[in-house]
């Protein structure tokens, strides 16, 4: 079973990279000009979100009358709470957002580029993920 | 007006989609990649298995389509180095400690009508868009 799920993994994870590099936002400089508000201002990346809500919504109204195929249920977030670790830690990612145009995807994806900065950017993002969990 | 750039965008965005929708069909989980990549850390072999793979497709993909459209995905080479590690700093934390990024809020939370993923998003989008704007203002 741990075999099947790491290969619906494996494709799925495929896409996702694949679907990204198609939407071009893989590119720091294109999410930063939709965050950056000036005359260069793009919607680029609300077409993504869209295009990505769209399939998401509709597929998984579909999915979740039925079972999981690989697994015994799904495994949904359960909290319901606007706390402030929700509030608070958003903001926090917003801010690096902002900083550096990269969030886990696209960093993750830019290692393929073999430049250094998204190996840069990850090892923060390991590092700060770290921090979080000591901290807490 | 739609141009080709906003079609790619739009279909980019289809396929993450499609993503989200296999692996929750198929393992029952959320496509958010900030926990994918935590829980990828974790000796249970059930739990870092799925998520290891994953995030080997992640780079298959794009190594995939750069192998295809001869492009790199990125383009700049000289960002100031302290905006990248601040910004990855506080993207590890921020999603940590807020349980979800822009693919585990920004897509599979709102498809589910989430409130809390909604209120994330709102929040995220907001400041990113007030420090990077603050950021090229001050640059310029």
């Amino acid at each position: 079973m741990n075999a099947a799920r790491s290969l619906a993994g494996l494709i799925a994870g495929t896409i996702f990279g694949f679907g990204l590099a198609v939407s071009g936002l893989a590119n720091p400089d294109k999410v930063l000009q939709f965050l950056t508000l000036s005359s260069d201002w793009s919607p680029a990346l609300l077409f993504t979100m869209g295009g990505g809500i769209v399939v998401t919504f509709i597929g998984y109204r579909l999915v979740l009358k039925r079972s999981p195929v690989l697994a015994s249920e799904f495994q949904l977030p359960t909290k319901t709470a606007l706390d402030r670790p929700l509030l608070l830690g958003a903001a926090i990612f917003g801010a690096g957002w902002g900083l550096a145009g990269f969030c886990p995807g696209p960093a993750i994806v830019g290692l393929t580029t073999g430049m250094t900065e998204p190996w840069v950017f990850v090892l923060a993002m390991l590092a700060g993920s770290q921090i979080q969990r000591v901290s807490s | 007006m739609m141009t080709n750039d906003f079609l790619m965008a739009a279909s980019g965005g289809a396929l993450i989609g499609l993503s989200a929708v296999l692996l929750l069909g198929l393992n029952g989980r959320i496509a958010g990649i900030s926990g994918i990549v935590n829980g990828a850390f974790t000796r249970s072999l059930s739990e870092a298995g799925w998520r290891i793979a994953f995030i080997a497709g992640i780079l298959a993909g794009g190594a995939l389509f750069q192998w295809i459209s001869l492009e790199s995905l990125i383009q700049r080479t000289d960002y100031p180095l302290w905006m990248t590690i601040a910004g990855g700093l506080l993207v590890g934390f921020g999603t940590r400690m807020g349980s979800g990024c822009t693919s585990g809020h920004g897509i599979c939370g709102i498809s589910r009508l989430s409130p809390r993923s909604i209120a994330a998003v709102a929040i995220f989008v907001g400041i990113g868009m007030a420090v990077a704007t603050g950021f090229s203002m001050v640059m310029s």
